[in-house]
């Protein structure tokens, strides 16, 4: 939108424009604040309604209705006064909420007030033999392409994993008419009693219910069957993925693609949160590292609020809830509206966003992914796609007496490339708890350190511009 | 391994591959360009030269890193064609801009 880059000072800065960071946006509009929504995205919408401003309406039927959702959103924020900024990388957050960015080619320094963080989630890595063979790639990145640019998979694909992101994406793909080679759940049958004692809370949301039970018959219906309980998935091939190899019902079996898109659920994505110094701890059903956040969205760190997928995966519907109460409570922070008039405007979407959490129990416990797959690759597995840091070279490592993270990376580089942990830092933390049996918190994660994404000579140049010109 | 869609899209660009030209469409991601173009191997690693392709297409794992218009270490997923555009495999760390 703004060539000209954000100002030095904003009394409120909401990273990430997806559900919780529109929904925010949109809340503290109209009180008379200085607003900054930045986001690294060309356009509004987070990768859960990506490309909703300029899909054509045939693709955006395929994607089912939820999706529709984001054209509101998005437009209460073009007809607000918040100053969006697209485009516009972090590389950097403390505690004074001074904000390292990079906008058009320069890097800026700004800071503001209160922060809102709405950074959502990334799909979670599991490393699994020939995860970083050409072809193979995220269920997410499948639906990135089908979303933004109406790319599909031009001679099959095989979806395998574990997640309701894996059933909506075969789902999208059939309507498209991709041919589904083959669906490989690998969630564990025992997950089906796990889940079970969150069923009657589930049902209280039953439409998420029924529509997954919507989709897998209309799968079933044009002749896709699942194959539940597989386990063993690997890729295989010399330059690229060749073949998909699995074992179901105790027989081994392999299937010919040159496309392999896997999902193992989605994570927050903390590195912006960790990066501030907030406070971190290890949430055992979700699976995942999440900051810790009181009711309002305020972190351990005076000042920074977290909203949405960031704090812990609750889906898009959550995150705007969520993101609505951040605002009102950064709003009452910046002394624009009292504690009671924030709790009257808070009062529905708090009621709602406990609604929305009746199915999460549930879904967590239903797509557990089993110790063996996240903490047990074979030792020739690389852990560390960027630095290429196999199990193998972890397990040497702990097993000569570096038994926490940050040891072990400093050893053996896994975490130092340019993704800076982002695809390993979970795995490493369960690879040394297995390997030491301390708990995944004794553990810890990497620490982070800025920048967080790499900033290029030029960008870095044009921080201190006086001293280049 | 890809196709799109829309067989006979509006707005297109050119741009070239590793030297060769293609069609490409604006609003599309030079990740999504090159994956069309039936390339395999968008970079081959600093370590130990095994070829590695785009992987979450949303910034976050850096595996699509080219040469992008002279400038290596590009996430080709953040980055939009252009007409003329010049997409590269990145070799190991990535050769600096001449
Ligand atoms: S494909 Fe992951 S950063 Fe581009």
């Amino acid at each position: 939108m703004s060539t000209a880059g954000p100002k030095a000072h904003y009394s409120l800065v909401i990273i990430g424009a997806g559900p919780a960071g529109l929904a925010a946006a949109a809340a503290a509009a109209g009180h008379g604040l200085d607003i900054a929504l930045l986001d690294e995205q060309r356009a509004p919408g987070g990768q859960i309604y990506r490309a909703i401003e300029s899909i054509p309406a045939e693709r955006a039927r395929l994607l089912g209705s939820e999706y529709r959702r984001g054209e509101d959103l998005v437009g209460a924020i073009r007809n607000s006064d918040v100053e969006y900024f697209p485009d516009t990388q972090i590389w950097s957050l403390n505690r004074e909420r001074e904000i390292g960015l990079v906008h058009g080619r320069s890097a800026a320094m700004i800071s503001a007030d209160q922060v809102v963080l709405a950074g959502g989630a990334i799909e979670r890595p599991v490393p699994y033999p020939g995860w970083t063979l050409p072809g193979v790639m995220n269920a997410g990145a499948g639906q990135i392409l089908l979303k933004a640019q109406g790319i599909v998979p031009a001679n099959g694909v095989v979806l395998a994993g574990s997640g309701a992101l894996l059933l909506l994406l075969a789902w999208q793909y059939m309507r498209a008419g991709v041919q589904i080679k083959a669906l490989l759940d690998c969630t564990p049958m025992h997950n089906h009693l796990r889940a079970l004692p969150y069923l009657p809370r589930a049902l209280l949301a039953r439409h998420y219910l029924l529509k997954g039970l919507q989709y897998k018959l209309d799968l079933k219906r044009a002749g896709i069957s699942t194959l539940q309980n597989v386990s063993d998935m690997q890729a295989d091939g010399e330059q690229r993925v060749e073949s998909v190899s699995y074992r179901h019902r105790g027989r081994q079996h392999t299937i010919k693609t040159d496309l392999l898109l896997t999902h193992f659920g989605v994570i927050p994505h903390i590195q912006l949160s960790q990066a501030a110094g907030c406070r971190h701890y290890w949430d055992k059903s979700q699976q995942c590292w999440r900051p810790q956040v009181d009711e309002w969205g305020n972190s351990s760190v005076n000042g920074i609020l977290i909203a949405g997928d960031g704090v812990g995966i609750g889906g898009a519907r959550t995150a705007e809830h969520a993101g609505r109460l951040t605002a009102l409570e950064a709003v009452r922070a910046l002394g624009r509206v009292s504690q009671h008039e924030r709790d009257r405007l808070a009062r529905n979407d708090r009621k709602w966003m406990r609604e929305e959490q009746h199915i999460r129990p549930f879904l967590e416990a239903f797509f557990h992914l089993p110790g063996k797959l996240l903490a047990a690759p074979a030792d020739d597995t690389v852990v560390c796609r960027c630095e290429e840091v196999t199990a193998g070279a972890i397990r040497k490592a702990i097993s000569e007496g570096h038994d926490d993270s940050n040891q072990v990376k400093f050893l053996t580089r896994c975490g130092m490339g340019p993704c800076q942990g982002r695809q390993c830092a979970e795995s490493v933390t369960h690879i040394v708890a297995g390997a030491t049996g301390k708990s995944l918190p004794e553990v810890g994660l990497f620490r982070v350190r800025p920048p967080i994404t790499p900033l290029t000579l030029e960008q870095l140049g044009s921080l201190f511009p006086d001293e280049t010109e | 391994m890809f196709k799109r869609l829309d067989s006979n899209p509006s707005k297109r660009v050119t741009i070239t591959i590793d030297g060769i030209p293609h069609e490409a469409v604006a609003g599309e991601t030079a990740a999504a360009a090159v994956l069309l173009s039936g390339i395999d191997c968008t970079r081959t690693t600093p370590v130990s030269a095994t070829p590695r392709a785009p992987f979450c297409l949303m910034g976050v794992c850096y595996e699509c890193l080219m040469v992008i218009d002279g400038q290596p270490n590009r996430r080709a997923c953040q980055e939009y064609v252009a007409e003329g555009m010049r997409i590269e495999t990145q070799r190991g760390p990535g050769a600096l801009p001449e």
